[in-house]
């Protein structure tokens, strides 16, 4: 397989991950603000830092309306981070792969970017936005479908698979970033109203306040939801969850390849030092810190898989 | 579908009777679920200069071409006859010269040709073949009478339109192929990459490693070379994706560097080796063309085989075609006036309103003249460019276009088509498939089929025997 076709497997997969992140967080902000009216700025802003794209945001605009910040991240083909820039740029690497996805595949990819411009020609009413956030997520879904469905499971599928992890856990530990304050004992006032919604909020984004419920029944505390979004090896948007994902996919390509690679060695780095301690013993050395490494050190990997498969011309 | 008579032609009984029993609020839905299937699919295009990823789709019409067995008998022996003469003629004329020392072509016509490549000078193509893919521009103007438009040897396109054209009359109309005998299309893919493989370079050790060179996903035509890699099993690569390793041309693949000996490009010569040619070019590979000359490469088309297909040439293809095979020619030239020629340039002023010019170097229907279609001041302005730069055209009469039936709005409505069958050469044979590109100029009277001129695409049936 070329490395560029490599790097446009994992570029799409990661992408698309992106647009249905990116759904989930304006999802639990528009909540707030319908709820929380008085809270609604604060909780945009920390949803545009989740997303990467506070910078960008203020640049254009000096408030955190709903309007503003939806039309921000949904619409504006000026923001690299958009939902709308994100499908054309996910639908472009899927076009430049095309002849290593299924027809299945890439007619889904196609077609998500087909109904996305489609729903996102106009602004978004407010009465519309659940709605349209619905499809996004669904578009990702069809898209993960077809992948599952009808891929062979070769070097393709694991390149693809190592985007979805890779975005994902990236996304996780944002959320818990923006949001790693409110986790902390000492400062949270444990049981008012405030806070239970809070809680809600960050599990809202990661599409885990049913499961966790499931689980824990009605104890909401700091430790175990940090618990649940860091370690939880069931919950697929757990980083531990991630990471075995990823381990295992990178394994195939070094059976598949014959030849062992430094981003598998990393990975077992990151399991081991950060995701093998228990939950206690990372906020006894600080929630904040650990997930600043961990995001660091996702983003060394990230790097590692594109050294390592060539995804560029190292030449240039 | 008439006949002069007013008759139903013979090709299209069949078709006709099944077509006098469907209502036309079907065919009109099946019209639009065709337009759905090819934007699910990509089968789009992008326009040149046009904003952000707007892409169009080629005007897809569900009433197909019917030709019978025995008019394309006719033409794919007249299509061959031509096609060796270019490949010998493309041998002669970068290596002894031998039609210009008989005087049959005139020197300065290929010395001043910026489509002759001094580069391919005394170079061996492997496999002897310079044009493995030809599509050949032809119009039918009477029961039997065709004439050949165009010979494109450079990289001819539009044969994904033909394949997927069948495929979606497949799926829409499965009835009528099981009523009327259809040949087949579909072997098409398997064969190209056949002929492809048989000219291997002599550096090639095994089993033919197989790319299609694309300039990316932002050109007009990225649909067909995804298509077409796809269908082969070949690789589909840009110039960044190659380089020179150990003088073979290599692909940076997950797991390193890999050979390639068969390079299908879809860019032009200019833009083939910058080291060569173009010096900014981004979309080739720098040195592509030492290590073709040291056979370590199959390129395909081979560079300069432009000069076979330029438009000051056509008017001289009877001659080449006599001069390499011994034959009179058995497809007719469209009669051409070289406004090169100043007897013929009078000529050709004085008629503009009957005649089209076409600039020689030009393609895409751009930058022509339809006489009879043209306004008084469009004829004007013209005869002020053409006298500016008269060797820059040449002129040709407009023909009675045949015409076959699209469906229009209010039902079906004649429209002026031509065909471009595609041929493929290999050493030891040489495949037509039976079909080809329809090209459908989709107003009324009009005779402009180019795709970015607004033409559209129908079906191309070949009956079988």
């Amino acid at each position: 397989m070329l490395g560029k076709t490599a790097a446009s497997l994992f570029w799409m997969s990661r992408l698309l991950e992106r647009t249905e992140n990116s759904a989930r967080l304006i999802e639990a902000g528009f909540r707030i603000a319908l709820t929380h009216s008085s809270s609604a700025a604060d909780e945009w802003a920390s949803i545009l830092a989740s997303s990467g794209a506070k910078k960008n945001y203020l640049a254009k605009h000096e408030d955190y309306s709903s309007a503003k910040v939806i039309d921000f991240l949904l619409r504006d083909k000026s923001n690299p981070g958009s939902v709308i820039s994100l499908i054309k740029q996910a639908r472009d690497s899927a076009r430049t792969a095309r002849i290593a996805l299924t027809r299945e595949v890439w007619e889904a990819t196609n077609e998500a970017w087909l109904n996305l411009k489609n729903a996102l020609a106009n602004p978004v009413d407010e009465r519309d936005l659940p709605g349209v956030l619905a499809v996004i997520r669904q578009q990702s879904s069809l898209v993960r479908g077809a992948v599952m469905g009808t891929m062979l499971r070769n070097d393709g599928f694991n390149f693809i698979r190592l985007g979805t992890f890779i975005e994902r856990a990236d996304s996780t530990a944002r959320i818990l970033d923006v949001k790693y304050y409110l986790l902390l004992p000492s400062i949270a006032q444990i049981g008012t109203a405030v806070d239970n919604v809070q809680w809600e909020t960050i599990l809202r984004s990661v599409s885990a306040q049913r499961s966790y419920r499931w689980l824990n029944g009605s104890d909401i505390s700091a430790l175990s939801v940090a618990e649940y979004l860091i370690l939880h090896r069931q919950m697929p948007r757990s980083l531990a969850f991630c990471y075995a994902q990823i381990s295992d996919n990178l394994g195939y390509l070094e059976t598949e390849y014959e030849s062992e690679v430094t981003s598998h060695r990393l990975v077992s780095d990151i399991c081991d030092r950060l995701l093998g301690q228990p939950v206690k013993t990372i906020f006894e050395n600080g929630l904040h810190e650990f997930i600043v490494e961990f995001l660091a050190a996702n983003n060394s990997l990230a790097a590692q898989i594109e050294t390592d498969y060539n995804f560029q011309d190292r030449i240039n | 579908m008439l006949g002069s008579d007013g008759e139903v032609r013979e090709p299209y009984a069949d078709y006709k009777s099944w077509l006098d029993k469907e209502d036309t609020k079907r065919l009109h839905r099946k019209s639009e679920d065709a337009e759905a299937f090819f934007r699910t699919t990509g089968i789009t295009f992008n326009v040149y200069g046009e904003d952000d990823g707007d892409e169009r789709l080629i005007p897809f019409d569900v009433i197909p071409r019917i030709l019978s067995a025995r008019e394309w008998r006719k033409l794919s022996r007249g299509i061959e006859q031509r096609v060796k003469a270019i490949n010998a003629f493309l041998y002669d004329i970068y290596h002894r010269q031998e039609i210009l020392r008989a005087g049959r072509v005139p020197v300065d016509l290929i010395a001043n040709n910026i489509a002759f490549l001094p580069q391919m000078i005394g170079v061996d193509p492997p496999g002897g073949i310079y044009t493995h893919i030809i599509g050949t521009d032809i119009v039918r103007t009477g029961p039997g009478e065709f004439y050949v438009l165009e010979d494109n040897a450079r990289t001819p396109s539009g044969v994904s339109y033909m394949l997927e054209n069948r495929e979606t009359m497949l799926h829409m109309f499965p009835e009528l192929f099981a009523k009327i005998g259809v040949q087949e299309v579909s072997s098409y893919p398997n064969n190209l990459r056949r002929s492809l493989a048989a000219c291997a370079p002599l550096k090639c050790e095994s089993r033919p490693v197989v790319a299609v060179l694309t300039p990316g996903i932002h050109n007009s035509a990225y649909f067909e070379h995804s298509f077409l890699a796809d269908q082969m099993g070949a690789e589909l690569v840009e110039g960044h994706d190659l380089m020179i390793v150990n003088g073979r041309v290599s692909m940076r693949t997950t797991q390193g560097y890999t050979p390639i000996d068969v390079i299908y490009r879809r860019i032009d010569d200019d833009y083939l080796d910058p080291l060569n040619f173009l010096p900014n070019s981004m979309l080739g590979v720098p040195g592509i063309m030492d290590v073709y000359r040291s056979g370590g490469i199959t390129i395909a088309n081979a560079p300069g085989t432009g000069i076979a297909d330029d438009k000051a040439l056509y008017s001289y293809m009877p001659d080449i075609i006599e001069f390499y095979t011994g034959q009179k020619p058995l497809l007719e030239n469209v009669p051409t006036w070289r406004c090169s020629e100043e007897d013929q340039l009078a000529y050709v002023l004085e008629h503009l309103e009957e005649l089209v010019v076409k600039e020689v170097h030009g393609s895409g229907g751009y930058g022509m003249l339809v006489g009879p279609a043209a306004s008084k001041k469009e004829v004007e302005d013209f005869r002020a460019k053409l006298i500016g730069n008269a060797s820059n055209y040449i002129a040709q009469p407009t023909l009675a276009l045949s015409s076959v039936p699209i469906l229009a709005e209010k039902g079906l409505s004649p429209r002026h088509v031509d065909l471009r069958p595609f041929v493929l050469v290999s050493p030891d044979r040489i495949d037509i498939t039976p079909g080809g590109l329809t090209r459908v100029a989709m107003t009324e009277g009009s005779l402009v089929v180019n795709s970015s001129q607004g033409g559209g695409t129908k079906d191309t049936w070949v009956l079988e025997e």
